[in-house]
C-alpha cells in the first residue's frame, strides 16, 4: 500500500471541511423549505395546499443529480443566471431534500392530537399562534428521528457535487487517486470518513432529540448510535402492519 | 429563454436508448437488492454471533456511506484486483449492493411483524428450519413489505443517474453525451428531468395503492 503524503491528507481534509459546509448549509435551506412547504400543506386554502403539494411531488419525483445538472448547465444557458458552483449545489440539495423534509413536518403536525388544535380555536388563538405556540412545540420532537435519517441521506447526497467540480471529499479523493496511481487506499479512507461523519451526525441528533423530548416531558426511546436508525425504521413499518396478523 | 424543439427531436433516439439502459439497471439492481437484502435480513436473525455481527457492521457501513463513492470504489478498485467489469455491470452491482442494505431493514421489519405464535406453531409442529422460513414466515412477511420494497425501487430509479458518472449511458449519460457534441444542454437535461417525474410519480401512486391493498 502506497503511503499518502501530508499534502494528500491535506487535500482530503479540505474536502471534509467543504462536505461539512455543504451539509450544514443545505440542511439549513432544506429545513426552511421543509417547514414552509410542510405547513403550507395543512393550509385551509386549497390553492396553497395544491401548490405546495406540486412542489413536493416535482422535487421528490426527479433525481437530485439531474436537478444539479440542470442548475449547473441549464440555468446559465436558459436564464443567464450563473451561480457559484458551491451555491448551486446547496440550492439543488436544499430544494430537493427540503421536499422530502416537508413530508416529515406534515406528518408530525398531523400526529398532534386534534383536541390540541380545537383547544386553540376555543381559546381564540390566531392560526399563526396555534401553529407556533401549540402545534410546532409538540410536533417537533417527533420530527427529529426521521430528520436524522434524512440528514444522513443529505450527507451522502453531497458526494454528488464532486461531479460538478466542487472540491468536497470525493473530489479530493479523485485528485489523490491520480497522484497515487492507486485507488483502493484512498477510497477506503474516504468511505470511513463519510461513515464517521454520519455517526457524529447521529450522535448530535440524538442529543437534540433528548433535549426536545425533555422539553415536553417525555423520555426518548432506548437505543444507541447508528443502530437506532434501523430500529426506528423497523418499528414504524411493523407497527403499521401488525394489524394484519393472520 | 430559448427552447429548441429540433434539439429535443434530435435527442429522442438517444433518449430511448438511455431509458432502456436505465430500466435494465433498475430491474437487475432491484433483483440483486431483493435477493441480497433477504440474505442480510435472515443472517441478522442467525443464532450465531459470528454471523450476526459482521453482517450488521457491513450493512450499516454500506448504508451510511455515499453510493457515488461506492461506485467509484467498485469501478476503480476491482480492476486493480484484476476483476474487469463493464460500467453498466459495475453500476448494477453498486446499486443492488447499496439498496440491499435498505431492503434488509424492510424485510427485517416484515419478519418482526409476523406474530410470535407463528414461530411457536412451527416449533410445535416440529417443522425443519428451512420449511419454517419458506412456508410460514416469509410468505407472511414479504406480503406486507411489498409496498416498502417498491418505494426503494423508486428511490433506486432516482439514484440511477449516478451510474452515468462511471460511464454507463443511461438517460443522464446520453444527455451529457448529446450536450458534449451539440452544446445544447437545456433540452436534453430538461427532458431527462421530466422523464424522471413521469416515471416516479405514477409509480409512487401505485405503491400507495398497493399499500392500501396489501398492508392491512
Amino acid at each position: 500500500m502506497t503511503d499518502l503524503t501530508a499534502g494528500l491528507w491535506e487535500l482530503l481534509f479540505k474536502g471534509v471541511w467543504v462536505t461539512v459546509q455543504l451539509t450544514v448549509f443545505s440542511a439549513a435551506l432544506g429545513a426552511f423549505v421543509a417547514f414552509v412547504v410542510g405547513v403550507a400543506r395543512t393550509h385551509r386554502l386549497w390553492i396553497v395546499r395544491f401548490l405546495s403539494g406540486l412542489y413536493m411531488e416535482i422535487f421528490r419525483g426527479t433525481s437530485a443529480l439531474v436537478l444539479m445538472f440542470w442548475m449547473f448547465f441549464v440555468l446559465p444557458m436558459a436564464f443567464g443566471w450563473q451561480l457559484v458552483p458551491m451555491w448551486a449545489a446547496v440550492l439543488a440539495l436544499g430544494l430537493s431534500y427540503g421536499a422530502y423534509g416537508s413530508e416529515i413536518v406534515r406528518g408530525a403536525l398531523a400526529a398532534v392530537a386534534p383536541a390540541q388544535q380545537e383547544a386553540g380555536i376555543a381559546l381564540s388563538f390566531s392560526p399563526w399562534q396555534r401553529l407556533t405556540k401549540i402545534l410546532l412545540p409538540q410536533a417537533w420532537p417527533e420530527m427529529i428521528p426521521p430528520a436524522n435519517n434524512l440528514l444522513i441521506e443529505l450527507l451522502k447526497g453531497t458526494a454528488l457535487v464532486s461531479v460538478l467540480g466542487v472540491g468536497d471529499i470525493t473530489f479530493g479523493a479523485a485528485l489523490v487517486r491520480n497522484a497515487l496511481g492507486e485507488s483502493a487506499p484512498v477510497y477506503t479512507i474516504i468511505l470511513v470518513m463519510y461513515f464517521v461523519l454520519a455517526f457524529l451526525l447521529t450522535r448530535v441528533m440524538r442529543a437534540v432529540e433528548r433535549k426536545a423530548k425533555a422539553g415536553i416531558g417525555q423520555a426518548p426511546e432506548k437505543g444507541n448510535g447508528l443502530r437506532k436508525l434501523s430500529v426506528r425504521q423497523a418499528t414504524a413499518i411493523s407497527r403499521s402492519s401488525s394489524g394484519g396478523a393472520a | 429563454m430559448n427552447w429548441d424543439w429540433s434539439a429535443v427531436g434530435d435527442f429522442m433516439p438517444r433518449f430511448w436508448d438511455g431509458v432502456l439502459v436505465t430500466l435494465q439497471a433498475l430491474v437487475l439492481g432491484s433483483l440483486i437488492a431483493f435477493a441480497l437484502g433477504l440474505i442480510w435480513a435472515m443472517a441478522q436473525r442467525s443464532p450465531l454471533k459470528v454471523v450476526r455481527w459482521p453482517v450488521m457492521v457491513v450493512t450499516e457501513f454500506i448504508r451510511n456511506t455515499p453510493l457515488l463513492v461506492q461506485l467509484f470504489f467498485l469501478f476503480y478498485v476491482l480492476p486493480e484486483w484484476s476483476v474487469t467489469l463493464s460500467a453498466l455491470t459495475t453500476g448494477v452491482i453498486g446499486l443492488g449492493l447499496h439498496y440491499s442494505t435498505y431492503t434488509a431493514e424492510v424485510y427485517r421489519a416484515g419478519i418482526d411483524g409476523v406474530p410470535k405464535g407463528q414461530w411457536e406453531a412451527c416449533t410445535a409442529l416440529s417443522l425443519p428450519r428451512g420449511r419454517t422460513w419458506s412456508a410460514v414466515i416469509l410468505p407472511q412477511a414479504i406480503r406486507r413489505v411489498v409496498p416498502a420494497l417498491g418505494n426503494y425501487v423508486i428511490a433506486m430509479l432516482k439514484d440511477s443517474p449516478m451510474i452515468a458518472v462511471i460511464g454507463a449511458l443511461e438517460m443522464l449519460g446520453q444527455a451529457r453525451q448529446f450536450t458534449a457534441s451539440t452544446f445544447q444542454p437545456t433540452e436534453p437535461i430538461t427532458v431527462v428531468g421530466i422523464a424522471f417525474i413521469l416515471i416516479a410519480y405514477p409509480a409512487s401512486l401505485l405503491m400507495r395503492a398497493l399499500e392500501r391493498r396489501l398492508v392491512r
